[in-house]
């Protein structure tokens, strides 16, 4: 049997990033804001299906007013006299601009306050249909009952929208761009840390790093790849470790190019190898733009940082970064040798 | 040298392209005197998997000559004559280390394709789309074989390519399919196609201990193959309205103790459901038709196993989850992890248990792959299998 449920070996299984244990706060702050990062904010939450739902709600309301406005003026109990289909289609055409406008953007927060504003607009011209005594006062009195229901539906699915933004906004004030990978290395913890703590190694396996030159036992000087043949230049500093377990470094306070890691090693559990878990934050050189555009050619960091994970269990269990005919030269081309080696 | 390449869906060439080179220290390069078609090409051949390119060079079932070794290389020297199993193995990983080198964690530099289709990515293969590395194959005249300590096996003087080169994949993954039922004595098992692989899947059962090997497929010389040279009671689907009712029949009742489909992507069956999966996949709502799957599913005894090794490429549809769940089935799967059986199977090969050479029907030079690809695909001439000679 594989499974030995000893408390030892959940202990290493449950240690991560996920988890704090106690001294954890001499970590850089980096652990704790991915954990925020990897929980609420991201997933959609119960306002966004609520939003949706009257973005929907808008649109059939606004067509059923535009198409049939007698039918929408009967049903409110305005009197045959004061009756304006031109005033109905207009209120409908404005009840789909809300719906569209909720539907379209991924945060609607501001589109569900507009149909708050509308539920005002709407109260204030049933309140006038109230007033007028040639009107069915009990249909009036019905709709505007009803329109006050959705307003305060409308306004708790805003006040819902707003706050989950806030949460977000807090998550993603830190600048640049957080990413977390794993992956399990076929040799001992001992092995694999030392080989990632040996700083130099690091471009081995970072296909965007040159060269990495320990300066002393906490700094060291970093060369990267930059688009156009050119190169960025940075100091860093190791900010903590513990043998085996935890390595941490930051770009010193004057680099250009703001970024820190953290990376654990955990021994897997049954003693299958060593869980590697890297955490990185850094400002991209076209900022958050620019790597959204760069994800559109898969440079998007999580795939880079998996990528880099993946050739550092080659390195580690191979010593060499496996290629193919494919893969040796980069752009797609057929699986063929090369020309040249 | 020469090489056959996919240019297209069946569009097949062979093509003057560069000569591999040693990539890294730990290569092989092989002069491949035997290699052949294997029925999951036609997978490639029909356009069935994503990530080809026009100009990739096909094959995974070769054997050879070393030629060159990389400086790392201790286990192989120039001048071996080695068989190069078709899963690409790293060595060290933890499933090649527990022998389960199909899914060797290392071997595919393009993992995070696969990844995005599979959820975790297999090895790599030669010759078998992008998706799974990218690796030129060994439908050529020379072939780069990587970690090659691990990968390439050496083989007797005495045997002959045609007895050795199927060790490369359809042997062993007959076997394998047999293996995984986990064969009692008295058992019964059904085996769904006489392809190859059918054809040492029906072998490999009795080799296991099976008491009677029934084999469905429509075609009559195929049919008469696994009659007459691997022992099985055949059914010919296209004869019978029902393959679960004819086996309910043959078995009184209770079904087969394994049903082995060794069909795929691509089966074939009469009847309505046929069209509609037919078009579903044409329209490419489906990728594969699980005839083959969903009849051993519902055939197979309560309690029993079902093993895949035919090859699918993407999403079935109408998958019987109920009678799995419901009667107890076991599934067991795997493209063949080849390595580890190539020396039990070279001793059987040896002690005469075994003689693979049987279902080779056509031999052709590697300049009429072309032809050969049609022939195999349109199972003319009573195609079976094609070996190809550089």
């Amino acid at each position: 049997m594989e499974t030995r449920w000893n408390s030892a070996e959940q202990e290493t299984h449950t240690a991560g990033p996920q988890r704090r244990r106690p001294g954890e706060h001499a970590l850089p702050r980096i652990a704790t804001r991915g954990d925020a990062y990897d929980t609420g904010p991201t997933e959609p939450s119960r306002a966004d299906g609520m939003a949706s739902l009257l973005g929907w709600f808008s649109i059939g309301l606004g067509m059923a007013q535009v198409v049939a406005p007698d039918f929408m003026h009967r049903l409110v109990g305005v009197n045959e006299g004061s009756r304006d289909n031109a005033v109905m289609r207009t209120m409908g055409m404005r009840e789909v601009g809300h719906g569209v406008a909720i539907l379209a953007t991924p945060q609607p927060a501001k589109a569900v306050w507009s149909r708050v504003s509308g539920d005002v607009l709407d109260l204030v011209m049933l309140g006038r249909l109230l007033a007028d005594r040639r009107n069915d006062r009990t249909r009036v009195l019905g709709a505007t009952l009803g329109v006050l229901g959705i307003a305060a539906l409308d306004y708790y699915t805003a006040r819902q929208l707003d706050r989950v933004g806030q949460q977000a906004a807090a998550v993603t004030r830190e600048p640049g761009i957080l990413t977390k990978r794993s992956v399990t290395v076929n040799r001992p913890v001992e092995e694999v840390y030392a080989f990632w703590r040996d700083l130099e190694n690091l471009p081995r396996f970072m296909r965007h790093l040159e060269s990495v030159r320990v300066l002393d036992g906490r700094r060291s000087h970093w060369v990267a790849k930059a688009p156009a043949g050119k190169t960025v230049e940075w100091d860093a500093e190791i900010v903590n470790e513990r043998e085996n377990e935890l390595l941490s470094w930051r770009a010193t306070e004057d680099a250009d190019v703001h970024n820190e890691g953290t990376v654990r090693f955990s021994p897997a559990p049954g003693g299958r190898g060593t869980e590697v878990r890297v955490a990185l934050r850094y400002e991209p050189p076209g900022g958050v733009l620019g790597s959204k555009l760069a994800m559109l050619w898969r440079e998007e960091p999580g795939q880079q940082v998996q990528d880099d994970l993946r050739r550092f269990k080659q390195v580690m269990e191979l010593g060499e970064i496996v290629v193919s005919d494919a893969t040796y030269e980069r752009g797609p081309h057929p699986a063929q040798p090369p020309a040249e080696v | 040298m020469k090489a056959v390449c996919w240019m297209g869906p069946q569009k097949m060439q062979v093509r003057d392209v560069p000569d591999p080179k040693i990539l890294s220290p730990g290569d092989a390069i092989v002069r491949v005197t035997s290699t052949a078609i294997c029925g999951s090409d036609l997978h490639l051949y029909n356009g069935f998997l994503p990530a080809m390119e026009p100009g990739d060079i096909m094959g995974h079932e070769f054997m050879g000559e070393v030629v060159e070794v990389g400086r790392n290389v201790k286990n192989l020297a120039v001048g071996d004559r080695v068989i190069v199993p078709f899963p690409i193995a790293c060595g060290h990983c933890r499933n090649c280390e527990r022998g389960l080198t199909s899914i060797c964690e290392n071997s595919n530099p393009n993992a995070y394709m696969a990844e995005k289709l599979m959820g975790h990515s297999p090895a790599g293969v030669y010759g078998y789309s992008h998706l799974l590395g990218g690796y030129a194959g060994g439908q050529a005249e020379y072939a780069r074989v990587p970690f090659a300590d691990v990968n390439p096996f050496k083989v007797p003087a005495d045997l002959t390519d045609e007895q050795v080169l199927f060790l490369t994949d359809i042997l062993p993954t007959g076997y394998m399919a047999a293996d995984m039922c986990g064969i009692k004595p008295g058992d019964t098992v059904a085996v769904w196609g006489c392809g190859p692989v059918g054809q040492f899947a029906i072998a490999s059962a009795y080799l296991l201990g099976a008491e009677r090997v029934i084999a469905i497929d429509r075609f009559d010389y195929r049919l008469q193959m696994a009659r007459e040279k691997a022992g099985a009671l055949t059914i010919n689907y296209d004869d019978v309205s029902s393959v679960p009712d004819v086996l309910n029949d043959l078995t009184a009742g209770r079904g087969p103790d394994h049903c082995i489909d060794a069909v795929g992507a691509e089966g074939h069956s009469h009847g309505p459901m046929y069209l509609y999966d037919r078009m579903k996949q044409m329209a490419r709502v489906q990728t594969d038709r699980p005839i083959a799957l969903r009849e051993a599913i519902m055939a197979c005894a309560s309690g029993g196993t079902v093993s895949v090794v035919g090859v699918y490429t993407g999403l079935v549809d109408k998958f019987p989850m109920n009678a799995v769940m419901n009667r107890s089935l076991t599934i067991r799967t795997g493209q063949c992890h080849v390595h580890r059986y190539v020396k039990p199977l070279l001793e059987r090969i040896q002690k005469g248990e075994i003689d693979p050479t049987f279902v080779i029907t056509h031999r052709m030079t590697l300049d009429e792959a072309p032809q050969g690809y049609e022939m195999f695909n349109n199972k003319e001439h009573d195609c079976e299998k094609v070996v190809l000679k550089t």
